[in-house]
């Protein structure tokens, strides 16, 4: 099912009719209406259980950049929205739809926890690495056993993906609650991390400024989202490999003719899309939490779809789309706090909405803006 | 042991479970016969399954909430619709959304309406459906259970199995709309419309889910809770390309699914020796079991030629 595997069907259709507009219109002002037209969207689900739309997208944005602690958990959240949209980026532009970001970010915890707490006999500057490596492993584990049944037994990748959530999520209740939960303690999570954890800016801030910051689980991961955002870009815009993954993503059979095995780098692009996921476990379970705690994803793996689709899986893109769900995410939990009825699953009704407008809706404005640009030259 | 296995109880618990499953597995075979790739059974199911219990609560009638589960579900299909057949957007995205959407808007709308963080309230008597009872099988009882004493919807169900089965083989609108699935070209050809066609398949899947989320949230259940259809969707379509693309094939499918469901919820708490096996593990079994059936340990499946694939005129 060559066509169910994500984009590169559409992207044909994209080809043949770029050329007839201008770049800047083409990356920049459709991207603009769709998430014009999903706000608007918006605005009607707000009004629909009667609330004042731009009440609440005030309060919103004084929640996320009004102060300094609002900033920082932009940030905070942003970091995992980088990891989990470049994981969703990645095996787009193998022309593999990956739903299972949420699944691979939640088994990653299993590798940092089993060596932050397992090996930590060891110095901090040998733990932490160790740490997030085996995070990325076990992220790209739980993203490429979805991409082999994909390569090798045809397995539509969307279910299996999904269904690898769903394994994740029963598998850790069981892991956290037998394995890592210390004998005698109520809550289910592991012992708390006493030396593979990664500073807090507030905890900078203390020790080597004596500072002090608001209360908020922003951490050093923030600077190796960015940097893992320069890697994907490298690796996808300058490395063989990368140029391959391209390939096989615009057209699998055309690859084939140049040399490209596409199997194996439908399984490379998966393995390589969960560790991304799994790097969410360096910033939760390592960063903010400093233990192993059920449902520490939160929705990231699936907010990762929105914002790759809105970055249009450039990671400078997506580092902004990041940065808006992060206003989105911390606005949205103010936004509960100061109105009663609102939960925080109105953001996913915004994903929802912003995956419909700038993804299956991304050609609604074309023909409309093509007219328009021909009568203008005319 | 082997009263988990091959019990009434467990028999009769595997038909209730694969309805949902099997409602929803022929909504994407219409869809998909006809070229529309519907990821977004899901979201429908969820959707319908919400709007079913909210109206239920509201005004009491199992039919009415059926009819509005429908209504809203034929929404959701229209939007996909719209995306796959005017936008030729991308359709397993467009599902995608569909599904958050669905999962999103039931939770924030449920909590509005009902202040219950998402749940709608129990229902019971008039609103439920009518049970099927012949009192001379329920008098046998034991395995007449699995055919006797189940919500009229169950019943339903297997009615479209066998319609649509014979529709899509037998019928000139079948036959046009395999067609569309296979080769638009010849069809649009023929002087047929290939968007009409694909749009009354949308509405079919619509209202097919419409029956699936009803069943789900106010013959299975008896309310709405957040993200209740777990994943049945998905398992659905598994069933369909476990299936082939064919109908009765897809209701020995779903049945498998719904004993799988039905095994797990009745090994809860079962020893296997001296060792009792985790809650987690049979809660898993129904989507371990999906990845095995889909890693296609069975054969081939080969789907519509066209499914997935947008038709324009100019090609």
């Amino acid at each position: 099912m060559a066509s169910l595997e994500g984009p590169a069907q559409d992207e044909k259709v994209i080809m043949t009719a770029r050329g007839d507009l201008p770049v800047w219109v083409d990356v920049g002002v459709i991207p603009l209406l769709n998430l014009l037209l999903a706000l608007i969207a918006t605005s009607v689900v707000f009004l629909l259980i009667g609330e004042n739309p731009l009440e609440c997208l005030g309060i919103m944005i004084r929640g996320a950049v009004g102060s300094l602690k609002g900033w920082s958990y932009l940030f905070y959240y942003a970091t995992n929205f980088i990891f989990t949209g470049l994981a969703v980026a990645v095996a787009f532009h193998a022309g593999l739809f990956n739903i299972g970001g949420e699944g691979q970010a939640y088994f990653a915890g299993l590798g940092a926890a089993m060596v932050g707490l397992g090996l930590d006999f060891l110095p901090w500057p040998l733990l932490i690495p160790l740490a997030i490596i085996a995070s990325a492993l076990f992220g790209a584990l739980w993203g490429v056993v979805p991409g082999y049944l994909q390569a090798k037994r045809g397995s539509h990748i969307v279910i299996t993906t999904i269904m690898f959530n769903f394994i994740a999520s029963s598998l850790m209740v069981y892991l956290i609650n037998y394995w890592f939960r210390p004998v005698g303690k109520m809550a289910v999570e592991s012992r708390e991390l006493t030396s593979a954890y990664i500073l807090s800016f507030r905890e900078i801030a203390r020790q080597f400024f004596d500072y002090r910051l608001p209360a908020s689980p922003l951490n050093l991961t923030v600077f190796l989202a960015l940097l893992v955002a320069w890697a994907v870009w490298y690796f996808l815009w300058r490395s063989k490999l990368g140029y391959e993954l391209r390939a096989v993503g615009l057209n699998s059979d055309a690859s084939t003719y140049a040399g490209i095995k596409p199997d194996r780098i439908v399984i490379i692009a998966m393995a390589i899309s969960g560790g991304l996921a799994g790097l969410v476990a360096v910033n939760e379970v390592l960063g903010a939490q400093h233990r192993l705690l059920l449902e520490y994803v939160q929705g990231a793996g699936f907010v990762g779809i929105a914002v790759a689709l809105m970055g249009r899986n450039h990671p400078i893109g997506i580092v902004l789309a990041a940065m808006l769900f992060g206003l989105l995410y911390q606005g949205g939990t103010e936004l509960t706090f100061a109105k009663q009825h609102i939960n925080r699953d109105m953001i996913v009704v915004v994903q929802g909405l912003i995956i419909l407008f700038m993804g299956a809706l991304e050609q609604a404005f074309r023909p409309w803006l093509t007219a328009l640009f021909f009568k203008v030259e005319d | 042991m082997l009263e988990i296995f091959l019990g009434a109880e467990t028999l009769s618990s595997t038909v209730r479970m694969s309805i949902p499953l099997i409602f929803a597995c022929l909504a994407g075979l219409w869809s998909e016969r006809s070229g529309i790739v519907d990821i977004g059974l899901e979201g429908k199911m969820l959707i319908a399954a919400f709007t079913a219990a909210a109206a239920g609560a509201f005004y009491g009638s199992p039919w009415l909430a059926l009819l509005l589960a429908i209504i809203v579900s034929i929404g959701f299909s229209l939007i996909h619709g719209y995306a796959s057949i005017h936008q030729r957007g991308n359709q397993v995205v467009s599902g995608v959304a569909i599904n958050m959407l669905a999962a999103g808007l039931a939770v924030v709308i449920g909590n509005k309406w009902f202040r219950e963080g998402g749940r709608t309230p129990p229902l019971s008597g008039d609103a439920l459906f009518p049970v099927l009872n012949i009192p001379m099988l329920d008098a046998w009882g034991g395995y007449f259970r699995i055919i006797n004493g189940h919500s009229i919807l169950v019943y339903l169900a297997f009615v479209s199995v066998a319609v649509s089965a014979w529709a899509l083989a037998k019928t000139r609108f079948g036959l046009r709309l395999r067609a569309v699935g296979e080769n638009p070209h010849a069809v649009d050809t023929a002087g047929i419309s290939v968007t009409r066609l694909r749009y009354q398949a949308v509405i079919i899947a619509g209202v097919l889910c419409g029956f699936a989320g009803t069943y789900l949230s106010v013959a299975l259940q008896g309310s709405f809770v957040r993200d209740m259809s777990a994943g049945r969707g998905f398992m659905a379509l598994a069933a369909l390309i476990f299936a082939n693309w064919r109908a009765w094939p897809s209701m020995w499918a779903c049945l498998l699914f719904g004993y799988l469901q039905a095994v797990g919820i009745r090994m809860q708490g079962f020893k296997l020796g001296a060792v009792e096996i985790p809650v987690q593990f049979t809660n898993m079994l129904p989507y371990v079991m999906t990845v095995v059936l889909l890693a296609g340990f069975i054969g081939k499946s080969i789907p519509p030629r066209a499914s997935g694939v947008p038709y324009s005129k100019d090609r």
